[in-house]
């Protein structure tokens, strides 16, 4: 490989050719400053943060895009760099709704620290600002411009999965948002919440739905019972400053309890659930010749998009509910039914990684004899908010486990929350059923990694099943189109809406892009649930004896059995009219 | 398809029966058709002589494209036999006058005739307007019909594209380009033989040849003229350039508000396929090159490179950074060349005559000749080209005519609104890319405003920055906020609130977004700030200590008072007074009630005392 010999204010430094200036400063431990960039996926030279000082050079370059070349002169900290950087600053605080205080990412924003950092003066520009609108239709996201900074990061995060926002109108009077000034509701988004993960500042938000948690938590009368799903403790430290690949589990359990909750259950309970709904499903599909391939249902922005983009493919959707649904169809069935509780009076609560669940809880299908299965999905964030307004400390709280027996998870269960763990969960039972043994071999590594797409054939017996994991709308795309002009032919397919699965959803933690460019986010929230896996007794869904010993047997009977299908099983929409 | 020998034989015809053709006795009208002419009202022109020569075979009717003199339009040339009579402001009544006396009866209608400097001319060509010029780019422009590609092809048309073809290697096509010191006509003068040979030696599956006729500087119309008026020439440079860089497929994307252009565009394009000098095996060879037009939305940033590249894609024109440059990954990533229309109307000439010839023109570093649309207080508004080198005094004055009502010359600004005005001290200055650059403005495509004493400066730069402001993309911080904030400074000092400090936040900020923004046309936007900065400096200075605009512009600066030894108290003034802002009895002097006044100046107009003065 070619290298390339520049300096960096003044010290020499060889890198491969077509390495940025930003990239080459990374490997002597300078990070310059960014507002627009992400590695690969936004590298437009938009926000001029990151210009700095090439010799020779008529005006300021843009690290982020500018490759160093032989020789080169770099200057990242000259004072004409820090001048213009702070200037620039200035620019975009003149017209940025600077109420800092409340916002939610005031200590979490990327320009309130480079402010900071450069010190800033607020004043130095008054002038008009671009008129904006707050879109707040969608039932996940609240997208808020007067915040924008035209980063564009969000728009290039939406483009790897639906693309329905861009720029809108020009110079001063641009803002971002859905084409002809559309609603984030009235369009195909799919609530994924990547746009908020991109965003550096306070311009895309969840829907918050905490003040309605606390009056529930605070109304005796209303039993408030929570779940969260796996993907959830691999993250939440980060929302109390700890390291990337934090287990918070029981710290996290100890803090719902605290905060009221008259129940803290896990969703690995239902995913393991969801295993013997959606392996027997499987199963009997290629025993019987029904629809193949049949493709997970676990992830509500995937079904969304399957039901705009893909309606052709409504019938190799899994009928079962999410785990999310399956647990408060549990909850409010054959659980209060069990403690003699009214269901009207159960108000279910689930934490989970993901923004669009908050849509998912909303839709017609998933309430049965007229009780929604779960009534507020909250994200991550929302929870440690919550943990933060109720003045817990994170660092004091103890490890707790889950109440019984709604709290009972397997291994399986919990790698749902990474991409490919849905297909090993169901690959572990499947391979068991099929072959009528306690399979010792457990780890199914093809399936395992951050590539947006990955394929296996596993024999059992007579029979070869031929498995795809898809990650990510894009990849999404790329696989179903392949099975839809028949190049590729699989039995089964896991589908997660978002890169990487779970554990990069929409409603995690978020991290400064600084950090996803140089830290493996993904990887390392994954190796939390890989561990759990590892640590827990059983790893297999059908090992679960609260699903297989309780609810089956007491309530649901078989899988796929008529109770089950009525409270575990679902029906899609074809949506496809809202793109034509 | 037509054979190179069945060409000949077309531009023989064309030059013995059409152009060199009337015998005395024959006639051939020529009525310019551009939308110039076409919106003075050439049209009915063109049908009135249409009718009345209809079954005359001893008079033919044509049009042409822009003739370049704006304020004679609609302008008729009458050919008989080598002789040329211009008749110009002409109408339907006027038309039929002409074929009456002149087609008819032999006699030239001379009420009808050019007057310069109060003297009657004949024909354009006796004007001090065409002599000193000298074209090149507009050499068809007004002479043939730009919907017959015969014309063109009498003039020399495509006779360089079959040399290219024949004799030529790409090596010796870049090269004479190269030495011809040819640069671009667009803005940045960048030097066109040296973009064609970093594509050239590109190795890609596609290169692109594409054209920017995207013309958007206010008061702009070079390109257009040589699109409605000699569409060919850019089609023939295009095929050139590309069997110079190795490229199939061209594109030339220009802006919607051309529908004259589009139009002519569109036939030329059918009728060079109709010969065989477009599309698949060109002239019978196998050298194979095609056109596409690609219509813009009306965006001024799309002429920047890459913003019109991006814009082609289908996508929302912005500008991306550079490297790659477009020479290594342009439209659709692959190598690209872009040239501006008047460029291009450079190239066929240059092959031709060579390169030397063309570098025989001009000065040091620029060669040739520049087309400039002559603009604002001058009387002689229209399209002129000259040699680079031609002193900015000789364009004003003796092509332009001067300045109307004995004013005295101001500024000249050049370069639109990248670029920057040239004051009197400057107006012997030879024009050419580095001496507008030494002298703070720029070539930029041509666009040449004059202003006179009553233009304020001030005011000049916030209309530029105006236009700036509302053309950013919006992609990058500096310019999208940026540029309105130096507007917003601007405002403040015309409308009487500017504070001594503003001018170095003025400077700061415009050095700020030159230095800053992602592409040329944020990294010019405060040119137009900058050299008024440089060159009248007194003026933003009298708008902030004195509160005053010396060239009476700005209004809120104004003061309107009425002069108690003038004033007979007619009333008329208070009556017409908006604002209820005067008073005073009948046949006693009146007052303007300064509080109440909005300085529209409606009083000024109605006093036929002379009473009222602003200040």
């Amino acid at each position: 490989m070619d290298m390339i010999n520049c300096t960096i204010n003044g010290t020499p430094v060889s890198v491969p050719a077509g390495t940025t200036i930003l990239e080459a400063a990374r490997t002597i431990g300078i990070e310059i400053p960014t507002l627009c960039y992400m590695k690969g996926r936004n590298e437009i030279g938009a926000c001029r943060i990151c210009v700095v000082e090439v010799t020779g050079a008529r005006t300021l370059v843009a690290a982020c895009v500018m490759p160093v070349s032989e020789g080169m002169e770099i200057k990242t900290r000259s004072d004409r760099v820090l001048k213009a950087r702070k200037r620039t600053l200035e620019l975009i605080m003149s017209n940025h709704n600077c109420e800092c205080l409340a916002c939610d990412r005031s200590e979490n924003c990327e320009l309130q620290t480079l402010a900071r950092n450069f010190g800033v003066d607020f004043d130095t520009y008054k002038g008009e600002k671009t008129e904006v609108e707050l879109d707040e239709s969608s039932p996940a996201l609240v997208r808020d411009d007067s915040k924008c900074i035209l980063c564009r990061r969000c728009v290039a995060a939406c483009r790897s999965q639906t693309g329905v926002i861009g720029a809108n109108n020009r110079g001063f009077d641009t803002t971002i948002g859905c084409a002809f000034e559309m609603k984030l509701a009235d369009v195909a988004c799919v609530n994924c919440g990547q746009c908020i993960e991109a965003c550096p500042v306070g311009a895309l938000v969840e829907k918050d739905q905490i003040a309605e948690i606390f009056e529930a938590i605070n109304d005796p009368s209303k039993v408030v019972v929570v779940q969260t799903a796996p993907a959830v403790r691999a993250a939440i430290a980060e929302g109390f400053g700890k390291p990337i690949g934090t287990m918070g589990k029981g710290k996290m359990v100890a803090a719902l309890r605290r905060l009221g909750f008259d129940k803290v259950f896990d969703t690995n309970f239902s995913a393991d659930l969801t295993i013997l709904e959606e392996g027997t499903e499987l199963i009997t599909r290629v025993k019987n010749g029904g629809k193949l391939p049949l493709i997970t249902s676990c992830s509500p922005g995937w079904i969304k998009y399957c039901e705009t983009y893909f309606p052709d493919f409504l019938d190799n959707l899994s009928t079962c509910k999410s785990p999310q649904q399956m647990f408060g169809a549990t909850l409010k069935s054959w659980w209060a039914k069990k403690n003699n509780i009214d269901p009207k009076n159960i108000v279910s609560v689930s934490i989970m990684p993901c923004t669009a669940k908050k849509f998912e809880v909303g839709r017609e299908e998933m309430s049965v004899d007229g009780f929604a299965d779960v009534d507020y999905a909250l994200t991550t964030r929302e929870l440690v908010k919550m943990i933060k307004r109720a003045g817990l400390q994170w660092d004091n709280l103890p490890d707790e486990e889950f109440d019984s027996p709604l709290g009972e998870g397997t291994g399986a269960a919990v790698i749902f929350g990474t991409t490919g763990g849905v297909m090993e969960a169901a690959l572990r039972t499947a391979v068991d059923v099929l072959s009528g043994q306690d399979n010792a071999e457990v780890d199914y590594k093809e399936v395992r990694g951050m590539d947006g797409i990955k394929e296996a054939s596993y024999t059992v017996g007579s029979l070869t099943l031929n498995v795809a994991v898809a990650s990510g709308l894009e990849n999404a795309k790329k696989v179903l189109e392949a099975v839809r002009n028949g190049e590729k032919n699989y039995h089964f397919i896991e589908i997660m809406c978002c890169p990487g699965g779970c554990i990069n959803g929409g409603g995690q933690p978020i991290q400064p892009n600084w950090v996803r460019d140089t830290v493996d986010v993904r990887g390392l929230r994954a190796g939390v649930l890989y561990q759990e896996d590892l640590d827990l007794p059983e790893r297999k869904s059908h090992k679960n004896s609260a699903v297989m010993d309780i609810v089956y047997k007491e309530f649901f009977g078989e899988p796929n059995s008529h109770t089950a299908h009525k409270y575990l099983h679902t029906h899609y929409v074809d949506r496809s009219s809202t793109v034509k | 398809m037509k054979t190179w020998a069945e060409l000949q034989a077309i531009k023989a015809d064309v030059n013995a029966n059409v152009f060199a053709a009337s015998a005395p006795g024959e006639y051939r009208v020529l009525v310019g058709l551009a939308t110039c002419g076409i919106a003075a009202g050439a049209m009915p022109v063109y049908d009135a002589f249409k009718e009345a020569a209809a079954g005359n075979p001893k008079c033919k009717v044509g049009q042409v494209g822009c003739i370049g003199m704006c304020q004679y339009e609609p302008i008729v040339e009458v050919i008989e036999g080598g002789k040329r009579t211009t008749y110009v402001k002409m109408d339907a009544e006027k038309a039929a006058r002409v074929y009456q006396e002149h087609i008819l009866g032999g006699q030239v209608v001379t009420d009808y005739l050019l007057v310069e400097n109060g003297i009657t001319c004949n024909s354009l060509e006796d004007t001090t307007f065409y002599k000193l010029q000298k074209r090149i780019a507009l050499r068809n422009c007004g002479i043939i019909d730009p919907e017959n590609i015969d014309e063109y092809i009498a003039r020399d048309g495509y006779a360089a594209l079959y040399k290219v073809i024949t004799e030529m290697s790409s090596e010796d096509v870049v090269n004479v380009i190269l030495d011809s010191g040819l640069r671009g006509r667009g803005g940045a003068g960048f030097p066109t033989g040296k973009k064609w040979s970093f594509a050239a030696v590109q190795q890609a599956p596609q290169k692109f040849v594409c054209c920017n006729a995207d013309e958007g500087d206010p008061g702009a119309f070079m390109d257009r003229s040589v699109l409605e008026g000699d569409p060919h020439a850019l089609l023939e440079a295009m095929t050139i350039a590309g069997k110079a860089i190795g490229a199939t497929q061209g594109y030339i994307y220009v802006r919607a508000e051309y529908p004259v252009a589009v139009k002519r565009l569109n036939i030329a394009i059918k009728q060079a396929k109709e010969y065989g000098l477009l599309g698949d095996n060109i002239l019978g060879t196998d050298f194979c090159f095609d056109i596409g037009i690609r219509l813009g939305a009306g965006a001024f940033v799309c002429g920047e490179e890459t913003a019109l590249m991006t814009s082609i894609e289908g996508k929302r024109g912005e500008p991306r950074p550079r490297p790659p440059f477009p020479a290594v990954k342009g439209l659709f990533q692959s190598p690209t060349i872009l040239n501006n229309v008047e460029t291009y109307a450079n190239v066929a000439q240059i092959i031709l005559n060579g390169a030397s010839w063309f570098s025989s023109m001009g000065t040091e570093k620029s060669k040739g000749t520049k087309v400039f649309a002559l603009g604002g207080k001058i009387n002689n508004t229209g399209l002129v080209e000259v040699p680079m080198g031609t002193t900015l005094r000789t364009v004003v004055e003796q092509i332009g005519g001067g300045i109307p009502n004995g004013k005295k010359f101001k500024a000249a600004q050049t370069g639109g609104p990248s670029g920057g005005c040239i004051p009197a001290e400057h107006f012997d200055v030879e024009i050419d890319y580095d001496n507008l650059i030494a002298i703070g403005s720029m070539m930029g495509s041509g666009g040449l405003i004059v202003m006179d004493e009553d233009n304020c400066m001030v005011d000049i730069a916030k209309f530029f920055l105006d236009f700036t402001v509302d053309e950013s993309c919006g992609k990058c911080t500096p310019c999208r906020i940026g540029t309105r904030r130096l507007y917003e400074l601007l405002e403040k000092i015309t409308s009487g609130e500017g504070e001594p400090s503003d001018i170095d936040e003025l400077e700061a900020l415009a050095a700020h977004i030159k230095d800053n923004s992602l592409c040329g046309l944020g990294q010019t936007a405060p040119n137009p700030i900058l050299s008024t900065l440089r060159y009248f400096r007194d003026e933003y200075e009298a708008h902030i200590n004195d509160k005053k605009c010396p060239s009476h512009v700005c209004r809120d600066l104004l003061t309107f008072t009425i002069d108690p030894e003038k004033c007979v108290g007619c009333t008329k003034c208070a009556r017409n007074c908006p604002a209820n802002a005067i008073s005073g009895a009948v046949k006693e002097p009146h007052v303007i009630d300064h509080d109440k006044c909005v300085q529209c100046s409606v009083c000024m107009q109605n006093c036929a005392f002379g009473a009222i003065t602003k200040d």
